[in-house]
């Protein structure tokens, strides 16, 4: 039952997305999303769309599995909806009532910019590999080595965290199947009751991490893991022809995104 | 007390996606009360998702489980209930303690039942007593004791939900021999003295073959044999066949059989092999 959350998951494949270098990803991601920020018109939110449309189609991604990921902002994306219905000046829908045209397609757009958000951070993890995501933020991010911000420590620690995610929730299944045995009931109960019906999982299941982290610390230490000083990679990464290309678009896209916000559209 | 009834049990796990997996199909037995039964089958056989379908930690995805005359996967209440009947005790349960204190993760399982305090108490002391948890240990943190401690505490945990059933997967693992030999003699004289039904999950064939009443193997998720030590050993080729070990002794006469030493009968302990060595010989000098 717990194995069924997905978390950051990846889709193999073979697509040119996925064979975009992971810096190119991560540079676009943050393009798109100023982008996505600038858009103030009804011309500039088709444009995002569009772009955003291009993307899936060339990484084959399912929008199936892109609504999946929406589901759990369900509620927060009907609620800003809501609010901007109501709270923005403008002409009554129905008058008496507090509802305004202005107020329905700020709300539109409101929707829109989450959906889209949403959408383009899990094109970029649906078609990276968590280990070629943390190398690529690490390269991007080294030249704040120089000001002594550890990000190598930083994305290895990051890197680590998502390996562990799948093991810690098939032993926390474990845990649970061994304390429900023992009688523990976490369905039923007030809510206070149900919290401290989580302890007997919470201790065994942080116990059990600081093992691994400690087991882990000792294998890496016993194959001369010295930090990232000096550390070469198996897979280097290299920007190809198509990377270049892929930034270019990215610029232009970016750059007319702020035209369209100058003409107001 | 109860006598366990497994018809046509059939569990898929991940039913209707590309996952999909058959762990058991067609598991049909019955189970009396008062045995110490061996479970044996190599990894994947099916064993593990077998012995949760018994306290209906897993429901069936076909077929029934029926504790002393109940089915027991009727509704939530006789799903809840059957826990305190059919007690298990998984593998590595030294990692499912969490109270402060000895005493008081042993007396988890009682206080979920809801029992009086000098109830609980009581059986605390009891299921103490049968794993050999000293006393002493009570009110130290479960935390900061040896492996077999913990593990020995762990089972007292199960115990002392007082179940007519007692499960136990692979309660010796990752032990040293001598803390092995203790638990699992702590199990015998649990089951002689409660006269609970013992059912052990084991790889390690000389420990089945030593305590157990009757042994049933699992391969790919069938019940490939269901018999005494006697009748099970008798066939070490298809153990092995299965991807599982035989007794030493039992690898030792087929050594010598291969030898061109004539011994007879099924041969599981040490003692059988000696007397089956004594009497080819006896044999051989007439």
């Amino acid at each position: 039952m717990l194995k069924d959350i997905t978390l950051g998951q990846y889709f193999p494949g073979d697509t040119i997305v996925h064979r975009l270098d992971p810096r190119t990803k991560l540079i676009l991601v943050v393009v798109y999303i100023i982008a996505l920020f600038q858009a103030k018109g009804w011309v500039s939110y088709a444009a995002v769309t569009l772009a955003t449309a291009l993307c899936m189609i060339l990484s084959h991604i399912r929008p199936k599995n892109i609504f999946k990921g929406l589901k759990p902002m369900l509620f927060i994306i009907v609620l800003t909806a809501l609010l901007n219905i109501f709270y923005t000046e403008g002409r009554e829908i129905i008058p008496g009532w507090h509802m305004t045209w202005e107020g329905l397609a700020r709300s539109v757009q409101m929707i829109l910019r989450i959906v889209l958000l949403i959408t383009g951070t899990f094109l970029l993890t649906y078609t990276t590999s968590p280990i070629a995501l943390t190398d690529g933020l690490e390269m991007l991010l080294s030249p704040l080595k120089k000001i002594k911000v550890p990000v190598h420590e930083m994305t290895l620690m990051m890197s680590m965290a998502l390996r562990f995610i799948p093991t810690l929730i098939e032993e926390t299944d474990k845990i649970m199947s061994a304390q429900k045995a023992r009688g523990a009931d976490f369905e039923t109960g007030r809510l206070i009751d149900r919290a401290k019906a989580l302890l007997p999982i919470l201790v065994p299941l942080f116990v059990s991490a600081f093992r691994r982290a400690d087991e882990l610390a000792v294998a890496m230490e016993s194959r001369c893991y010295h930090g990232g000083e000096g550390r070469t990679r198996m897979k280097t990464l290299h920007f190809a022809a198509h990377d270049w290309i892929a930034l270019i678009l990215g610029a232009l896209f970016l750059t007319g995104l702020f035209v369209m916000k100058h003409y107001g559209i | 007390m109860a006598e366990i009834k497994v018809e046509g049990l059939r569990h898929v796990y991940s039913a209707g996606t590309p996952f999909e997996k058959v762990a058991i199909e067609d598991v049909s037995l019955t189970i009396p009360q008062g045995q110490l039964v061996g479970v044996i089958g190599h990894t994947g056989s099916g064993k593990s998702t077998f012995i949760q379908h018994l306290n209906a930690l897993l429901q069936p995805t076909s077929g029934k489980v029926l504790v002393g005359g109940r089915d027991i996967n009727e509704n939530k209440f006789t799903r809840r209930d059957v826990k305190w009947e059919v007690g298990i005790v998984f593998q590595y349960p030294e990692y499912q303690l969490f109270e402060e204190t000895v005493y008081r993760d042993i007396a988890f399982g009682p206080r979920n039942m809801k029992l009086p305090e000098d109830e609980i108490d009581r059986r605390v002391r009891e299921a103490a007593r049968f794993a050999q948890v000293g006393e002493e240990l009570f009110e130290r943190s479960p935390l900061e004791l040896s492996g077999g401690q913990k593990r020995r505490i762990a089972i007292a945990g199960v115990i002392a939900l007082r179940p007519g059933v007692l499960i136990l997967d692979e309660p010796t693992a990752g032990l040293d021999p001598a803390g092995c030999r203790q638990i699992l003699d702590n199990i015998c004289s649990y089951h002689k003295e409660s006269g609970s039904t013992v059912i052990i999950v084991s790889h390690n064939m000389d420990d089945t073959a030593r305590i157990a009443e009757r042994i049933i193997a699992f391969d790919h998720g069938r019940v490939a044999m269901d018999g005494t030590p006697e009748q099970v050993f008798s066939e070490p080729e298809k153990l092995i066949a299965m991807g599982l070990d035989v007794p030493k002794a039992t690898a030792l006469a087929m050594a010598l059989k291969g030898a061109g030493v004539p011994l007879d009968g099924s041969i599981y302990t040490h003692g059988q092999l000696l007397r089956a060595v004594l009497r080819a010989k006896e044999a051989a000098t007439c």
